[in-house]
This record gives structure tokens, C-alpha cells and sequence, in this order.
């Protein structure tokens, strides 16, 4: 077995770990913690795809930053009153639980059946596939039209913000 | 890139420079602000006319945006219109307490997003156009944080609309996943050997699910009144039009390989079902409908209906014929909705049909204005409203869809009857409320034009329907 093959495994297997811990777990900052395990978990896989700008983004991205919003958010709620309310929806449970079932379903369908792996380009073949400069390159030719839309998805959202969350206008 | 694919992108150029210097007029300048409507307005004008003058050109931008013809057409139609809402929106912020100018810094960043789904190649493109366009209007619904119906109808469109974008997202990662490729000419291209797969086919229904929340037809008009009666109404008339136009611009583009390649049997009855529930229930709805801008919002599904007529036809009639209406469509509503703009005061309690009682006494140019509209949205000939329906049910009857048109049919009866009855309010009955109608001339200029719009569009029928036709092909 090649490394690569262990480093899979093990990545892999830390990563279901931590996210049955993190669904398991009663205290919210703790699931959160465990939530930040799986994330740098899933960073390795990345790695080993030869996806390294996702790799990094996801570590600075989600690990950091969005990370650091959802512990704020954790402590700035009260989670006793939604603990309350779980304990008197039971029924929410079988839904949540047909939920899960049916996309597993689906992806296993999707997996047997599609071919995923056709999409993949060779990896062995491509090392530079997942560079910051094979990126920024791809992102700067053919993707410049979604790329700049991005840009003004994101610039109305900050102007939203702020005038809907603005203390006050003139 | 060569000189002229630069002059084709010109528009998206104008469009998005002039929101980044306007966002710096807005910073940096106290008095600035004021001149924003006229900087927009003026760049609104020009992008019309670029627009028109690409319609014969056909090209692309990296395989991503369509450049010309049909993307062009739409262009023309929402710059128009945009200018219309923000001659409209003028003197309406100041009395409804949102004269900011992120107003129509967000209002020109919803216009640019449905460039870009008009113009889209790639399902990128298709996403992320929706969600520029979706969140200026989430934000524009609820711009006046004082007014709790515009609260709850900036939560409410936010949420639901964003459960609709998950439909829309998940639906395009199973295409993604079947097609291996984001491109649309390539689905269109493989489509047959895609519709073996059922997951694409799943895809495909999800992504249909999602927009037809966006078009607002039911079972998934649930948003509809609550949001188009709490929103401020200029903004109400830009989302229910254009921001229709955008919705049905990419569905058209997504329904043409579905009828072309055989494989109606799959997409017709969901179509069919939609077009036939929308019209019939809310026109039905409407009738009970005492508040106008309410009224119009029921409206607004039962159009969606008419035009979900031609989706399931799916020809080239029925298909210039949902591009035809969509133009008479948006002059009639941003018409309608220009004037209850100007007639509706601070405390927004005008928008009631008592309001309108007797209001050819008061404003008699501004009655005969919304008598045309309310005569063009019934589909009375010769206007506009009239022709777009002609075209939609003559593409269902060339498809054997008669009952279809039928259904049509009975519904523009039933809504005869609402939409005359503001008529009958402004001209047989007397005044119920006393109060002075303040002079509007952007406001009045916004409502000439559309009126002006729905009468040729309605007496020169074949003027568009010649532009349309040159587009399609």
C-alpha cells in the first residue's frame, strides 16, 4: 500500500469520527470543535487530490474564519430554549433521519452508478492542477465572467448589511 | 479579446462602473446623492440603446456569456425598464422614507444580475446572476426599516427565495454530476443521451422547481402578496417585472433542447399543472383582493401562469410569445405600478381601491393612464397585454394543447372582472377620501413611457414580434 493510500485511510477515518462526535455531542461548542477536526481533516483529502488552493482555503476559510463565527454565535444565543424545544419535537428526529437516509441513498446511486471519477481530471498526470497560479489563471481567462459576478454578489451584500444593520441615517 | 467582442460587453461595463463610482459619489459627496437617479437613468438610456443596436450580433465571452440576439433582446427590456422604475422611484423614496442612495445603487446591482442570466452560457453564470439579482431585491424589499409590512416582506421573500436558490443549486450540482460539464450548449448538445440518467433528470426538475418560485407561480406563490404588498411599490414593479423577465429568460433557454429532443412527456405535465393552477386559482384569489397592490400581486401569478402556458407548448410561436409578453408585461405593471407610486402617501394607506374612488376627478390624465394599463393587463385589444396572449395560446393550440389555451381563456374572463372594477372605482364612483394627489413629473414621465410602450406595443404588434422572431433564430 502507498502512502498515499494510508494517508487516505486515516484522514478519511478521522474524518467520519469527528463528525459522528460532532452530531452526538450536547454541548454546541463542543460539536463545534469537532467540527473544526473534520475540516482540516477534509483539508488533508484535499491535498492529497492535488487540490492545494482548496486545501488552504478551506483551512483558512472555513477552519478560521468561519469557524471563529460560529463559536460567536454558539455563545451569543441562549441554546438552553432550542434544546427545550427538540426535546418537544421529537417528530423533527424521524424527519431529520429520512432526510439523511434519502441523500445517502442518492450519493451512493450517484456513485455506483455515475462514474464520478470520469469528471476528475488524471491526477498523477497533473500536479500544477490545484496550484494558486493554475487557479488564479483559469480564474482570470475563462471563469473572469462568474469570477467578476461573484465580485458584486458579495459588493451588494456588504452595502445590504450595512444599511439594514446601520445604527442611523441621516 | 478584440475591439468588437469590447464593444458587445459595453453594456456590463457601463452598468457595473456605474455602480462603483456611484458607490463612491455616494461616500464621498453629501449633495451627490441627489444626482444619482439622473447618473442612472442617463446610463440606463444608453445601455438600451447599445443593447438594440447588438440585436443582430451574435457572440459569446468565454463560453460564459451570450453576447447579442436573444441576450440583447432581454437587455434592452430591463434597461427600460429599469429606467422607468427609477424615474418612478424619484420622488416615491422621499415620501416612503428611503431616499438613499443605495437605493439605486442596489436597484442598478439587481439589473446587472439579470444581464448576466439573461446572457448566460454556463450554469455559473445562471447561479450566480440569480443570486446578484435576489439579494438587491431581498435588501430593496426592506430598505425602510421603520415600516414593519417592509420588514416581514424582506424576511419573507429572504427566506423563502433562499430555499428556493438551494432547489436551484441542487439541481445543478445532479446536472453538474451527469453532465460533467456546467457548460448549457453542451447539455443542449448531449441532452438526449443525458435524459437516460435519472439523476439528471431529477437535476433538471429541481433547477425547474427553483425557478418557478422565481416566477412566482403556484403551488410556490406563497411570498407573492405578503412581499409585493410590503415592499415599496417602485421597487414592487421592478421585481414583478423585470425580475420576472430575468426568471423566464433562463427557463426558456433551459425548456429549448426539453421540447425539441422528444422528450416532452418528461417537463409538459409539470408546466402544464403549473400554468393551469396558477391561472385558474389566482385569478379566482384576486377577485377578493381589496388592496391593489395586493390585487396585483395575484395578478402577477396569473400571468406566470399564462406564460408557463407557452413553457409547456415549448414551440417557437409560444416561445416568441413568452418573449413578447414579458415586453407588454412590463410596461403594463411598471405603468400600474408608477401610478399607484404617485397616488400613495406616507403612510402607504393609499394603495387600497378606496383610494382610487373618484380619481378622475382629482387627476384625470393619471386615471385615463391606469384605465389603460387595467385594460391592457385584461388583455382588452388593441393593447399590448392583449397580443402576448394571442401569440402564447396560438403556440399551445399548433402543439394540440387546446385545452391549455382553453384554460387560458377562462382565466383572462375571470380577471376581467378585477381589473375592470378599478376602472368602474375611478370613474363611477365618488370620492370616499379626501386627499390632494402632489404633481410628480419623474413619476408622470415614467408612466407616459409605459403607456406609451403598451400602445404601440398593442396597435404595431408586429414591430416586436419581427424583432423577436429575427432574435430566435
Amino acid at each position: 500500500m502507498s502512502l498515499n493510500v494510508i494517508l487516505f485511510f486515516v484522514l478519511a477515518l478521522i474524518a467520519a469520527v469527528s463528525s459522528v462526535m460532532m452530531i452526538t455531542r450536547r454541548q454546541a461548542v463542543i460539536s463545534a470543535l469537532f467540527l473544526v477536526i473534520n475540516f482540516f481533516a477534509l483539508a488533508g483529502i484535499y491535498l492529497l487530490l492535488q487540490a492545494q488552493f482548496i486545501a488552504v482555503v478551506q483551512v483558512i476559510v472555513y477552519a478560521g474564519a468561519i469557524m471563529v463565527l460560529f463559536l460567536f454565535v454558539i455563545m451569543l444565543i441562549n441554546t438552553e430554549t432550542e434544546e427545550k424545544f427538540l426535546e418537544r419535537a421529537k417528530s423533527f428526529k424521524i424527519f431529520a433521519i429520512a432526510i439523511a437516509l434519502l441523500v445517502f441513498a442518492e450519493m451512493a446511486y450517484a456513485i455506483l452508478h455515475a462514474h464520478p471519477s470520469a469528471l476528475l481530471p488524471k491526477i498523477s498526470e497533473n500536479v500544477s492542477n490545484g496550484t494558486i497560479q493554475s487557479v488564479g489563471k483559469a480564474l482570470y481567462t475563462d471563469y473572469v465572467v462568474p469570477f467578476e459576478a461573484a465580485g458584486f454578489l458579495l459588493l451588494s451584500a456588504t452595502i445590504g448589511a450595512l444599511i439594514l444593520a446601520k445604527k442611523k441615517f441621516d | 479579446m478584440n475591439q468588437s467582442t469590447f464593444l458587445q460587453i459595453l453594456p456590463f461595463i457601463i452598468l457595473s462602473a456605474g455602480i462603483v463610482v456611484a458607490i463612491l459619489v455616494e461616500i464621498f459627496t453629501t449633495k451627490g446623492k441627489a444626482l444619482l437617479p439622473a447618473f442612472f437613468s442617463v446610463l440606463f438610456l444608453a445601455n438600451s440603446l447599445l443593447s438594440l443596436a447588438q440585436i443582430n450580433v451574435s457572440s459569446n465571452l468565454y463560453q460564459m456569456l451570450a453576447l447579442g440576439g436573444k441576450a440583447a433582446f432581454f437587455n434592452f427590456i430591463f434597461s427600460i425598464g429599469a429606467l422607468i422604475a427609477v424615474m418612478s422611484s424619484v420622488n416615491y423614496v422621499k415620501k416612503y422614507g428611503a431616499n438613499f442612495g443605495e437605493y439605486y445603487i442596489l436597484l442598478a446591482s439587481s439589473v446587472l444580475g439579470m444581464m448576466l442570466m439573461a446572457g448566460a452560457l454556463d450554469l455559473f453564470v445562471v447561479f450566480l446572476g440569480l443570486e446578484v439579482m435576489s439579494i438587491n431585491f431581498y435588501i430593496l424589499a426592506g430598505i425602510n426599516r421603520k415600516k414593519k409590512t417592509a420588514n416581514e416582506a424582506s424576511l419573507k421573500y429572504f427566506l423563502l427565495g433562499a430555499f428556493a436558490t438551494g432547489f436551484v443549486v441542487y439541481g445543478i450540482g445532479l446536472i453538474y454530476g451527469s453532465a460533467g460539464n456546467t457548460n448549457l450548449n453542451f447539455i443542449i448538445n448531449n441532452f438526449t443521451r443525458l435524459l437516460k440518467m435519472p439523476l439528471f433528470v431529477i437535476g433538471l426538475g429541481l433547477f425547474f422547481v427553483g425557478f418557478s418560485f422565481k416566477i412566482a407561480a403556484f403551488p410556490f406563490h406563497m411570498w407573492v402578496p405578503d412581499v409585493y404588498q410590503g415592499a415599496a411599490t417602485s421597487v414592487t414593479g421592478l421585481m414583478s417585472t423585470i425580475g420576472k423577465a430575468a426568471a423566464f429568460s433562463v427557463l426558456i433557454f433551459a425548456i429549448s433542447p426539453v421540447t425539441f429532443n422528444g422528450a416532452e412527456h418528461i417537463f409538459r405535465p409539470y408546466f402544464a399543472t403549473l400554468a393551469i393552477l396558477s391561472t385558474l386559482y389566482a385569478s379566482i384569489v384576486a377577485i377578493a383582493q381589496t388592496n391593489l397592490k395586493r390585487m396585483l400581486a395575484y395578478s402577477s401569478i396569473v400571468h406566470a401562469g399564462y406564460m408557463s402556458i407557452g413553457l409547456a407548448a415549448g414551440n417557437v410561436y409560444s416561445v416568441a410569445g413568452i418573449i413578447f409578453y414579458l415586453a407588454a408585461y412590463t410596461f403594463m405593471n411598471l405603468g400600474a405600478f408608477g401610478v399607484i407610486a404617485i397616488v400613495e402617501d406616507e403612510n402607504d394607506g393609499k394603495t387600497d381601491l378606496k383610494a382610487f374612488a373618484g380619481l378622475h376627478k382629482k387627476n384625470p390624465m393619471l386615471a385615463g393612464f391606469m384605465a389603460l394599463f387595467m385594460f391592457a393587463l385584461a388583455g382588452i385589444p388593441p393593447l399590448a397585454g392583449f397580443f402576448g396572449k394571442y401569440y402564447v395560446f396560438v403556440g399551445a393550440i399548433k402543439q394540440n394543447l387546446l385545452y391549455l389555451a382553453l384554460v387560458g381563456i377562462t382565466a383572462s374572463l375571470i380577471s376581467v372582472y378585477f381589473y375592470l372594477r378599478v376602472v368602474v372605482y375611478m370613474y363611477f364612483k365618488d370620492e370616499e377620501e379626501d386627499f390632494e394627489i402632489k404633481t410628480d413629473y419623474p413619476g408622470m414621465f415614467a408612466v407616459l413611457v409605459s403607456g406609451i410602450f403598451v400602445l404601440i406595443f398593442g396597435v404595431f404588434p408586429s414591430i416586436l414580434m419581427k424583432l423577436i422572431t429575427s432574435v430566435l433564430r
